[in-house]
């Protein structure tokens, strides 16, 4: 056992670095919370019946007037912090996961492509990118909210709310993806074995799927890493801003900004509390990122 | 004058401290030129690196003595250390291109050198600098000291790179693969100046190599090292003409000469493939000769020429065409080796590119056998030629695939052609072909990594022959690999094309190599053919006055060194 | 050369022109702009002759085209909400909006490229690790979050610094701007702050992966050599040859200042571009929107062109041709 942990890299690399186990006891927590979230938490934010104002405004339960049940207390409305956070942290993440996915879907089957085929395929999908990346992240995401406002009719809107979200983060992402992709491929492309396999006669997309992409796999899985924590940061700035998911169905963001009207009254666990696991959640992540990185990059230890 | 003793260097590693050399004594005396030679992790990078002081981290100096004249090396304060280093130590690096910095011109680079040892004013400074320039046969020197690196060509760049080295007046100057990037010709001038810095200024140089050929023109002693020991010291002429130590002997019997043909190459039994052949491998044997029905086939190229593009730099002139290939014909007779070469940018891989049709040529029409050869445009994936003309490729670490098992990869060609259409029996017959190409069994669940250069290139030339083809493209085998791994991959190829009657295709820039393997030969120069023939004939009695150029340059040891050892 | 600077030239101009078409479909797809104009109480006759005077039932390519036009001369339309000319708008915003992504590009700069180049030759020092481990959390952490933090200690608990608006400004020509008085740079520090702080961690990354890749390269191990010493080895050969990736970087990057001032200036409440791009969302103006676009566009494709020319400026070999 010892003999097969010593002998694959990765996993040595990953035993002996104890930001990295850290990093990923963090994650996982959070994650299995947000996952089993309608079985652990207390309340159900979005069950209107589920709580009451004279539950309202309870501290944590280190302070004073604080009621058991309610362990890191109540909001204004009277629900369970904790619950609200395990509900909270899986639409953040559901979001940021199906974001990312669809990014690195489209992102690395059009970098892959581009750099095979080269020529005008090429050329095009460059083009496109370029000028993707004249507009930072957040204003394609903000772009494509306010697109999709003025296109659907209100009633739909709100139920599509997470897909459209979903939608605008991952055409914020894509094109980092499609860009890695194609550097990558490029440089596959100049080794002999794949002359060997086009010489050979075999099928394009064999040869891009089957010989190239196990190859290519290494830096996609560390913008993967990132990409998940900026798509998560991006949908919390949105409901920040007001744009992403409302109050009755809330992500971290949201409840951000809810308890940011409490900043200067003293209720600071409705404003901190979900912070603190918002940036734990994307600390954790970006610390994984940073593994990964490492262990691709030997150059960079 | 410069004295190692007992020199050992770990790296530390998640197995242990590994022992990368130990036990190396060595001596350099004044003026002399001592070569460390020895194959590729033997270590003699490591002590070049040593006794200047830069082995790579986390490396560190374990053991032992290094002494120049009077001062202990080893004892020297890091800052002390580092005022030696240009001023009585110099290195120098096997690429120039990237062993000076882009951003600065070859002026302000010999200035700042010149003027961190010694105190002088930048004029002065600047004067030396030219005159330093001139001396190392860079004509035009003070105007094109103001240049930037680019704006050389590879030799010049790896004189600014010794004018470098020089300015500081050192007295050992340590060369790792100094001409192993160059060309025939340029090294041979490279080696030459170092010769005469040798002589005239009295300079040690420690020459690391891996060439034998370097070492038997210039060096006036030679160590020889293997796995981080040294093995045998002494006199050129004596270390590699009658060597004692077993190694060196087989290293020796390994080297290609350039001077007759060898039928075969001398390898110790545990070495040598054929020698090593089971039972196992007669089922492919067998399988292959079956496929074998047909009579060896020719290849014949007519007119072929191939043109690019170049890439525009300038808004007002369109961009020039350059010609790889111009109006080249040859023919491959059946059953045969033909051996291309020629040295960089002559065009033998576009050639190759051509020929299996990665390449649509401008011109031309190639036949391979009785049949038309398409052109890549023309030639689809189905067509026969693409089972019937396979290649070996020349980086072993990149013509396999890293992420497929090699039983993958020796599967491919035969579900891909058709050839057998049950995994079992492609399994069967993989394990056979492996013997054939001297592997164990084993190494079908393996993956490339796993393997040194010289067996992934028998793995590549397994996948090449299993596709039962009637022609096979070598192109540069072997460069990549040692001496004593290029034997045995040459002899394997000879029995391979004698067994199975293959006709070859043998590109190589390697004269030696070329004359041990081609029945007929062609001379490549700048997309011309200089001269064919047969190829005993061409090596006797060169025609062109570039083949003979090309034999005359080439590094080789004088048979008059060995004391029978044909 | 100059074929080098063409090209880019023309790159930039192409960008552009899909950036205007992109803002340019906004206006034409998505929602009716004659009935955001007009209101219920119009009848149908007079919309359709307001439509044919404002050429809207041209075809599309003209339309584009007079689109591109007014836009070239400083013609941006009506915005929706408030019935006030785009360009007026966008442009009282403007110095705002700038005057905060440059102090912020500013900080970043200055604590960042010496960050990086600390990290990168001292890799394993504490200070090094106590660096990273910083910046990874400042990645990490929402830019919103970094200004609600600052708010809170300097504005709610110190009370040192006001938390929202511009504080005390100067007109300058037509330029309103927070430089000259004291109170104009005290509420600008702490938003700077919060909108330097992302773009620190991402330059200091940078320039400590790049310098790490220059040290391991053939020309510093030959210059060490020869001896060349430590100080002149880090700045004249290391330095010089890391900034010449990290410039393009960084000019993408102000790009993205200028768009993530959209966040910064929703949490200070500062009257910037951001701001009134973040309420054209909110009542889907298009006309401020697509033009917001295009203003992006356009500082993006200038700051690129001054990097191009600057690379061209540092690298020589962009400057002179190759050997023959």
């Amino acid at each position: 056992m010892i003999a097969l942990l010593k002998r694959n890299e990765a996993l040595w690399l990953f035993i002996h670095s104890p930001a990295a186990i850290i990093a990923a006891l963090v994650a996982l927590a959070i994650i299995l919370g947000a996952a089993f979230a309608p079985w652990i938490a207390l309340v159900d934010p979005y069950d209107l019946s589920s709580f009451s104002l004279f539950d309202g405004l309870l501290p944590p339960v280190w302070e004073d007037g604080a009621n058991p049940k309610y362990l890191l207390g109540t909001d204004d409305q009277g629900r369970d912090m904790i619950s609200s956070i395990l509900y909270g942290a899986r639409l953040s993440l559901f979001i940021g996961l199906a974001a990312m996915t669809i990014a690195t879907v489209l992102g690395v089957s059009l970098g892959l492509a581009a750099g095979y085929y080269g020529g005008r395929f090429d050329a095009i999908v460059m083009r496109i990118a370029d000028v993707q990346l004249a507009l930072p992240a957040i204003l394609t995401a903000l772009l494509i909210d306010g697109i999709a406002r003025g296109l659907l009719p209100a009633d739909i809107q709100q139920e599509l709310r997470v897909w459209v979200l979903t939608l605008a983060i991952a055409l914020s992402l894509w094109v980092n993806f499609a860009r890695t992709a194609r550097a990558s491929t490029l440089v596959q492309m100049n080794k002999d074995y794949v002359q060997a396999a086009v010489m050979m006669g075999q099928r394009p997309i064999r040869i891009m799927f089957v010989h190239i992409f196990p190859n290519i796999l290494g830096p996609l899985l560390v913008i993967m890493t990132v990409d998940l924590a900026s798509a998560i940061l991006l949908e919390a700035t949105l409901s920040f801003l007001g744009i992403g998911l409302p109050a009755d169905s809330p992500s971290l963001g949201t409840l951000i900004r809810i308890g940011m009207q409490f900043l200067l009254s003293g209720e600071w666990w409705i404003l901190w509390i979900p912070t603190l696991f918002l940036v734990a959640l994307v600390v954790s992540i970006n610390v994984l990122g940073d593994f990964l990185r490492d262990v691709f990059n030997p150059r960079l230890r | 004058m410069l004295t190692i003793k007992d020199l050992a260097v770990k790296f530390p590693s998640r197995f242990g401290d590994v022992t990368a050399i130990e036990d190396v004594d060595l001596t350099i005396r004044p003026g002399e030129i001592h070569g460390l030679v020895g194959e590729s992790g033997a270590g003699k990078s490591t002590v070049g690196a040593a006794v200047i002081g830069l082995i790579s981290t986390p490396g560190y100096i374990a053991n032992g003595k290094i002494t120049l004249d009077d001062t202990d090396l080893r004892a020297l304060t890091p800052e002390q250390a580092h005022a030696v280093r240009g001023d009585r130590i110099s290195m120098i690096f096997q690429d120039p291109q990237t062993s000076l910095n882009p951003l600065m011109t070859v002026e302000e680079q010999l200035i700042e050198t010149i003027q961190t040892h010694s105190d002088v004013s930048t004029q002065d400074a600047h004067k030396r600098a030219v005159d330093l320039l001139e001396e190392i046969g860079i004509k035009d020197a003070a105007q094109r000291i103001k240049s930037y690196p680019h704006q050389f060509s590879g030799g010049m760049r790896q004189r600014v790179v010794i004018a470098l080295a020089l300015c500081t007046d050192p007295e050992l100057i340590i060369a790792d693969e100094p001409t192993t990037a160059l060309d025939v010709a340029v090294q041979q001038q490279v080696l030459d100046l170092l010769r005469e810095l040798a002589d005239r200024r009295n300079i040690a140089f420690l020459l690391i190599t891996h060439d034998i050929g370097v070492i038997a023109q210039i060096a006036d002693r030679v160590t020889v090292m293997r796995n981080g020991k040294a093995l045998e010291s002494g006199e050129t002429a004596q270390v590699l003409g009658r060597p004692q130590h077993p190694y060196t002997v087989a290293l020796m019997d390994a080297v290609p000469p350039l001077d007759r043909k060898i039928p075969r190459f001398r390898l110790p039994v545990e070495d040598d493939i054929a020698a090593q052949h089971t039972t196992r491998g007669t089922d492919a044997q067998n399988w292959l000769l079956e496929g074998e029905q047909t009579p060896p086939t020719g290849l014949t190229v007519q007119n072929l020429t191939m043109r690019f593009r170049g890439t525009r730099t300038s808004l007002w002139q369109k961009p020039d065409h350059f010609t790889a290939l111009d109006d080249i014909s040859f023919a491959v007779r059946p059953g045969t080796i033909m051996g291309l070469v020629g040295e960089s940018g002559s065009g033998k891989s576009t050639l190759a590119k051509v020929l299996t049709g990665l390449l649509n040529p401008s011109q031309g029409t190639m036949t391979l056998g009785d049949a038309p050869l398409p052109s890549a445009r023309q030639r689809s994936r189905h067509h026969p030629s693409r089972r019937l003309m396979q290649m070996v490729f020349q980086d072993p670490y990149s013509s396999l695939n890293s992420r497929h098992k090699i039983g993958t990869i020796l599967a491919e060609p035969l579900w891909l052609y058709g050839l057998v259409n049950d995994a079992g029996e492609r399994r069967a017959l993989a394990t056979s072909m492996l013997d054939l190409v001297g592997m164990p069994a084993d190494a079908l669940d393996k993956y490339p990594h796993q393997f040194s250069g010289g067996q992934r290139q028998r793995i590549a030339v397994a996948r090449a022959i299993l596709a039962r083809p009637k022609f096979l493209i070598c192109d540069e085998p072997t460069s990549a690999l040692d001496v004593s791994i290029q034997a045995q991959v040459l002899n394997l190829l000879k029995d391979l094309q004698a067994t199975f009657g293959l006709t070859i295709l043998f590109i190589t820039h390697n004269m030696s190599v070329a004359r041990q393997m081609a029945d007929d030969m062609i001379v490549l120069r700048n997309g011309r053919i200089e001269e064919t023939g047969a190829s005993e004939t061409l090596f006797t009695t060169p025609q062109a006055p570039y083949t003979q150029t090309l034999l005359d340059l080439t590094p080789a040891m004088p048979s008059t060194w060995a004391a029978s050892n044909a | 050369m100059a074929y080098f600077i063409l090209k880019r030239l023309i790159q930039s101009l192409f960008v552009m022109l899909a950036v205007a078409f992109l803002a340019f479909s906004l206006f034409r797809f998505v929602g009716d702009p004659i009935t955001q104009m007009t209101g219920v109480e119009t009848s149908v006759a007079d919309q359709e002759r307001l439509r044919e005077e404002l050429g809207l039932n041209d075809p599309f390519v003209t339309q584009f085209a007079r689109f591109t036009g007014d836009m070239l001369q400083g013609d941006f339309g009506f915005s929706y909400r408030t019935r006030q000319p785009v360009a007026e708008m966008i442009a009282d915003r403007i110095p705002a909006t700038l005057e905060l992504g440059i102090v912020a590009l500013i900080i970043s700069l200055i604590v960042g490229i010496p960050a990086g180049v600390y990290t990168a030759l001292r890799p394993r020092g504490v200070v090094s690790q106590t660096i990273l481990m910083t910046t990874l959390i400042g990645v990490s952490v929402p830019t919103f979050v970094i200004g609600i933090m600052l708010i809170y200690l300097f504005g709610v608990q110190l009370g040192w610094l006001p938390t929202f608006g511009r504080g005390g400004t100067v007109q300058i020509g037509g330029w309103e701007s927070s430089f000259f008085t004291v109170d104009g740079w005290r509420a600008l520090i702490l938003p700077a702050i919060t909108l330097g702080v992302y773009q620190l961690t991402l330059t200091m990354r940078l320039v400590r992966a790049e310098m790490m890749e220059v040290m391991r390269s053939d020309y510093i191990r030959f210059a060490t050599a020869r001896g060349v010493p430590m100080r002149r080895l880090y700045f004249k050969h290391a330095l010089a040859n890391t900034m010449v990736p990290v410039i393009t970087i960084i000019g993408l990057q102000f790009g993205g200042v200028i768009a993530f001032s959209i966040v910064t200036e929703s949490v200070f409440q500062w009257p910037g571009m951001g701001l009134l791009f973040l309420e054209s969302i909110r009542f889907v103006d298009i006309p401020v929107m697509g033009v917001y676009l295009v203003v992006i566009a356009f500082f993006f494709v200038v700051v690129n062109l001054i990097v191009d020319m600057l690379y061209v400026a540092i690298d020589p070999r962009l400057r002179v041709k190759d050997a023959a």
